[in-house]
């Protein structure tokens, strides 16, 4: 039937279909940029590509004079430490809570309103609290990104559980069961790939969290550099900076969904990713 | 089908030019300077800036742009790098600035730029404050919170120069202005470069001492009102009328009759203190409340010595772009011709046209 709904591009269809948001953005860019390089060669606003790529050579191959480092490994390595502890943090919290709020009444009950009013609480407003509390220094930073993910994670993983189906937990136990291997056999087989999709999910707000700490006080970082930048409008390194950032959590996000297909091939039968 | 995936094809490809010949449009020919009757100005709070707000709110400002028949729109901006910002982008046509902002942001970027008012210059209002050490050559070895790249950089800079030090002997920690005194009370902070108001509330601290503050380089850090060289030159009447507006508010403030107490109040409630706050502010920055003290200023020969010294450690920090070879990329010129830098790029104006014309009495 010939109906839109029905029709289905190529592959080269796909392919070009989905490069083309991406070729009309840069057009539009490069269309303006040329516009107010015309008018003023040395505008900030809009660099050339080419003024971003030796932007690029610059923060990526050449060390700085003043440190001796080369800033944008120095950056990547620096953010990505404080992202991989504040996740993993987050991560472990979340499993734990989220299997014993989900399968224990006893801790939902004293555990459920408390992490329910906790994960209303804007982690941004904590931010000053958490520099005071904390110092300025690392744990502080970690930590805004634990506090803004957990919550989610646990709440996440507790509705999980709470949704297996109570036919399976009964049959475990007539098999004889105990508490433990049910947490170990039934319930944590199932809802790691969850977990997994919380967290990926979760990229995006620890990204920003991030970001947000790195910018208050801090020598090095993605969003340390940023900011830095932005006090006289480098954009020829703002900008590629936004695009690595957008690339490494890109990859984040494909490694964790191949980690999940080849884990829990089951849980990716008749979905897209 | 075939067919109808070619039509697709094709309204997509008459799609793509008809989003170029959009691009093209949109961003129209960018603004032409010529000849306008509505500016647009912004201001941030400072000390030496509370005259502008005061003078938006008892209709100063559109008293002189109705003078001179054109009309000027002065918004206050929250954020102070933002409104540099957005004046380099042009959407503004002028704004307040300190010099090396005014050098490092516009001229830089490229923006013709004239200051036309020399207002103030910091005279004790950023310093240097030490937990335990007592003079700057404790500094060696301490960690510095301080915003980077900003004129408190700067400070720092003229600080460890004074006690034969330099940057490598300290740690610098970039740290956000809005956290200084939030950031003061951490173990973490050593030491720190601040700005009023910040600065005289951590004075208060006992484990504060002031090692080092601008008056110690006096007329070295200056705030300066600046507006776009085009912009300005095809209407002297934004020009007049900012000068006029300008000097009229600055003399109602430094009399102290009662008009010039209740200005002085409203500017310190704008700026979230007392009269008393506001004044001891004041004292730390050196106003030129007559437009023959800024003329006396700006013609003076230390000028284009310290912004030649600004402009090189703006070039040692990277703040010249990418492409500046050395730290002659951008000009400067100054009041008698004298040029500082490249005299074939000249982005940043100390123009006394129009404050030449306040002291005479012309406007």
């Amino acid at each position: 039937m010939r109906r839109l709904i029905n029709l289905r591009p190529s592959r080269q269809g796909t392919f070009f279909l989905g490069a083309l948001p991406f070729a009309i953005v840069l057009v539009i860019y490069f269309v303006f940029s040329s516009l107010r390089l015309a008018e003023n060669p040395a505008d900030k606003l809009m660099p050339a590509f080419s003024t971003m790529g030796e932007a690029i050579v610059r923060v990526a191959a050449e060390p700085e004079q003043r440190s001796g480092t080369i800033v944008l490994w120095a950056d990547t390595g620096a953010s990505l430490v404080r992202l991989a502890l504040g996740l993993g943090i987050a991560t472990a919290i979340g499993l734990v809570f989220g299997i014993l709020n989900g399968l224990i009444v006893y801790a939902r009950v004293t555990l459920a309103p408390f992490v329910g009013v906790l994960s209303m609480v804007p982690p941004m407003a904590l931010l000053p609290i958490l520099f005071i509390m904390l110092g300025l220094e690392e744990t502080s930073k970690v930590a805004l990104i634990v506090i803004g993910v957990a919550p989610y994670l646990m709440r996440d993983l507790a509705l999980r559980v709470e949704e297996l189906p109570g036919e399976q937990l009964v049959k475990a136990q007539t098999l004889g069961a105990s508490t433990w291997v049910i947490v170990a056999r039934v319930v944590l087989p199932q809802i790691l790939p969850r977990l997994i999709d919380g967290l990926r999910l979760s990229l995006g707000p620890a990204w920003l969290f991030l970001i947000a700490a790195e910018a208050i006080a801090s020598t090095e970082g993605l969003g340390y550099r940023i900011f830095l930048m932005r006090r006289y409008m480098a954009m020829d390194v703002i900008l590629p900076y936004v695009a690595w950032i957008t690339f490494l959590a890109a990859i984040s996000d494909w490694v964790l969904v191949q980690i999940s297909r080849r884990a829990f091939g089951w849980a990716h039968l008749g979905r897209g990713a | 089908m075939a067919e109808l995936r070619k039509k697709i094809a094709r309204t997509l490809r008459v799609g793509l030019v008809a989003v170029a010949a959009l691009g093209v449009a949109l961003a129209g020919g960018p603004a032409e300077a010529a000849t306008k009757t509505s500016f647009k100005v912004a201001w941030t709070i400072y000390a030496g800036w509370m005259p502008w707000g005061y003078a938006v709110d008892q209709g100063i400002v559109k008293k002189w742009a109705d003078k001179y028949g054109i009309s000027i729109d002065m918004v206050q901006m929250n954020d102070y790098i933002e409104s540099i910002n957005q004046y380099t982008a042009g959407s503004l046509d002028g704004v307040l600035a300190a010099n090396m902002d005014a050098l490092t942001i516009p001229a830089v970027g490229g923006v013709d730029t004239t200051s036309l008012i020399n207002g103030d210059f910091s005279n004790g209002n950023d310093g240097i404050l030490m937990k335990t050490g007592k003079t700057v050559a404790d500094l060696k070895g301490a960690k510095v919170n301080l915003v980077e790249l900003s004129v408190s950089h700067y400070l720092l800079a003229r600080a460890l120069e004074s006690a034969s030090l330099s940057e490598r002997d300290v740690k610098t920690v970039n740290t956000s202005d809005a956290d200084f005194i939030a950031a003061y009370g951490t173990g973490d902070v050593q030491a720190m470069v601040a700005w009023n108001p910040a600065l005289s509330d951590l004075k208060t601290r006992k484990d504060a001492n002031l090692v080092f503050d601008s008056s110690k380089i006096p007329g070295e850090i200056i705030d300066i009102a600046i507006v776009n060289t085009a912009t300005l030159k095809d209407n002297p009447a934004l020009g007049k009328a900012l000068v006029g507006a300008w000097f009229e508010v600055l003399s109602i403030m430094q009399k102290n009759d009662a008009a010039g107490i209740a200005a002085r109040t409203a500017m310190a409630k704008a700026s979230g203190t007392d009269l008393a706050g506001y004044e001891s502010q004041l004292a730390t920055t050196r106003m030129f409340y007559t437009p023959a003290e800024a003329v006396a200023f700006t013609k003076s020969p230390q000028l284009p010595e310290t912004m030649k010294r600004v402009r090189d450690f703006s070039f040692s920090h990277g703040l010249l772009g990418n492409g500046a070879k050395s730290a002659d990329v951008v000009g400067m010129e100054f009041p008698g011709g004298v040029v500082v830098g490249d005299p074939k790029n000249i982005k940043l104006r100390f123009d006394l046209t129009f404050v030449e014309m306040a002291a005479a009495g012309k406007l």
